[in-house]
């Protein structure tokens, strides 16, 4: 039995007037990838800050592997490995000076020049490394960000937003380092993002937070089956009849009519299909078609939080203000 | 500790790596204030014919004061810097690192006054060159003063710097400082002109807690012998301005939180 990684009670910032986190309390497990999935502005990155050291909480407890973040600062810091969400490289300095930099800093000595030499390798920047980072494209910084956060050996990595405003490509190389520091490194890895296929792709929990609260936890299944479980479709002429044959039957919750058909809502679509069709056979009715609609996350998101996770524009003011420090640069 | 002089070190190389990249800034820590001796030295100096005191040359006078001026600028720009590091991301990197808050002052303090110092040390070789610091006043243990007085001016004044980059977080409230604090600082430090006798009352009250006028009274005093205070009077109170400002720094660093 694995014990947590990070256990945060009861934990608000306030500034001024906002409740930026406003009473949130969650464990992470050792080992596991765990995600926070919420809109812009839901209070992500100043959890992260205050889990991190970097800003300190109105009130609330935070543990890293038992570490009183607040009063131990050091001792958490040693702990901790972690990618911003803006850019935090020197771009006058070259990649390698960068992650030597933080070598230096974190007092790692040992076989320094090897393992700078691994993580680079890792995200596959070992031909740049000689360059001034100001001369990378985003997605490379990305990467090289990624690469330093893991230098000192930290037993748990935070990603804020690891994969904001790249493109698909380098979104899907970056999903596969974060898998392989994950699984073949052993590391605990908390990220935060809002993009639903993210989310759902790499992360074995998630919690959905939104206006400083965080509304559900779950592994990614149990928050789609929280919806009450797939939908079924199935094209028949008799309606009446079928709805009639199929209810209080084994794992169906729900029927009703739609348009062509009958719409059923079932703990398990893939095991409900064939009863169907069974008991349809044995009164003759006839289906044209069957089809089943796992719930997604966003659908979630929707029921949860009564809107959708993208609203208009959102993205890419995101996006947009990570531009707009690039280009200040 | 060993950590903490670690971590110092990583933020001096930091810097001394960033200034030898940055040709431009090279260029102009050093033409600026040969610019200014040029201008206000020869400009004024031959206008007016001045004597100080014995009868010392206006521009031989003037001599270790461009040199407190170009440490006084370079060093308060410097510490200033880290505003950037902040607007760019990059002081985040340093703050949630598992290093002591005087590491990073210090390193910083460190790095710069390096730069600060070798630029000075250039103007003042620059200056003996042309004869202007005549080279029969100077002696070993002169320079040598002169050496440090020039490291205690550029890390009070990267300290300060520090101190004004933890205190505001935007570029324009900059400039407002410097016209209200770094101006009078040099006008007030004798580095141009005399200041005893010259001015009223409060305005002399004002300059003797200037931290820029002791250091620059005792560098005159070791390079060519003409200093209000006794040498180590100022050397004693630069040294604790010095102190008090990176100290302040450093408590100021403590409370600092990563976010604009
Ligand atoms: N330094 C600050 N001063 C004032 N308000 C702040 C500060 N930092 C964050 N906030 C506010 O706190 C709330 C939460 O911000 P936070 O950055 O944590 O959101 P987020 O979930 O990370 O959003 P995003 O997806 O845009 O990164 C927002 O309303 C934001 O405006
Ligand atoms: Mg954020």
């Amino acid at each position: 039995m694995k014990g947590n990684a990070i256990e945060v009670s009861k934990l608000f910032k306030r500034f001024g007037n906002v409740k930026a986190v406003d009473g949130i309390s969650f464990n992470v497990k050792e080992g596991e990838i765990f995600g926070f999935l919420g809109p812009n502005g839901a209070g992500k990155t100043t959890t992260i800050s205050m889990i991190t050291t970097i800003l300190t909480p109105t009130s609330g407890t935070i543990k890293v592997y038992g570490t009183d973040v607040t009063h131990e600062k050091d001792a958490a810091r040693r702990l901790i490995g972690i990618v911003f969400q803006d850019p935090s490289l020197d771009d006058e300095l070259t990649g390698w000076e960068n992650l030597d930099f933080h070598a230096r800093l974190y007092g790692v000595k040992e076989n320094k020049r090897e393992i700078i030499e691994n993580v680079l390798k890792l995200v596959g920047l070992e031909d740049s490394a000689k360059r001034q980072v100001k001369t990378y494209s985003g997605g490379m910084k990305r990467r090289l960000e990624i690469a330093r956060g893991f230098i000192h050996k930290p037993k748990i990595l935070f990603l804020d937003e690891p994969t904001l405003g790249l493109d698909p490509q380098t979104r899907r190389k970056i999903w596969d380092y974060v898998t392989r520091l994950n699984k073949e490194e052993g590391l605990t890895i908390m990220l935060t993002t809002h993009y639903l296929d993210e989310a759902d792709m790499l992360c074995d929990r998630i919690a959905i937070i939104d206006h400083g609260k965080i509304i559900k936890t779950g592994t990614s299944d149990e928050l789609k089956r929280s919806l009450g479980g797939d939908v079924v479709r199935v094209g028949v002429e008799k309606k009446k009849e079928l709805i009639r044959a199929v209810k209080g039957k084994p794992f169906i919750k729900k029927v009703k009519e739609s348009d062509d058909g009958v719409e059923i809502t079932a703990s398990d679509g893939s095991k409900v299909i064939p009863i169907i069709t069974k008991i349809a056979d044995s009164k003759g009715i006839t289906i044209t078609y069957a089809t089943i609609k796992r719930p997604s996350l966003e659908d979630v998101f929707i029921r949860l939080t009564g809107r959708n996770i993208r609203e208009e524009g959102a993205d890419s003011t995101t996006a947009w203000r990570r531009m707009g420090m690039r280009a200040r640069r | 500790m060993t950590n903490t002089l670690e971590a110092a070190y990583a933020i001096w190389l930091r810097e001394i790596k960033r200034f030898l990249k940055s040709k431009s800034r090279m260029v102009g820590s050093g033409g600026q204030p040969l610019i200014w001796l040029s201008i206000i030295g020869v400009g004024l100096g031959s206008a007016f014919a001045l004597k100080v005191g014995t009868g010392i040359p206006f521009l031989t006078y003037m001599a270790p004061g461009v040199v407190g001026m170009t440490l006084l600028f370079s060093s308060i720009f410097a510490g200033v810097n880290v505003i950037w590091d902040r607007q760019f991301g990059f002081l985040k990197e340093i703050l949630v690192a598992p290093v002591s808050r005087l590491s990073i002052v210090l390193g910083k303090v460190a790095g710069s006054s390096t730069i600060s110092v070798l630029t000075a040390l250039l103007i003042l070789v620059v200056v003996i060159a042309i004869g202007v610091l005549p080279l029969s006043d100077l002696s070993v243990l002169g320079v040598l003063a002169a050496l440090l007085f020039m490291v205690l001016i550029s890390s009070t004044f990267v300290a300060m710097g520090l101190i004004i980059a933890a205190l505001i977080n935007n570029i324009e409230s900059f400039q407002v400082l410097i016209n209200f604090l770094v101006m009078p600082m040099f006008l007030l430090s004798g580095a141009l002109f005399p200041i005893s006798g010259a001015l009223p009352v409060w305005l002399d009250a004002l300059s003797h807690i200037d931290p820029l006028f002791y250091a620059i009274d005792g560098m005159r005093g070791s390079l060519i012998h003409f200093s209000t205070y006794p040498v180590l009077l100022d050397a004693g109170v630069a040294l604790a301005f010095a102190a008090i400002f990176i100290g302040a720094a450093f408590v100021l660093f403590k409370r600092i939180q990563g976010t604009r």
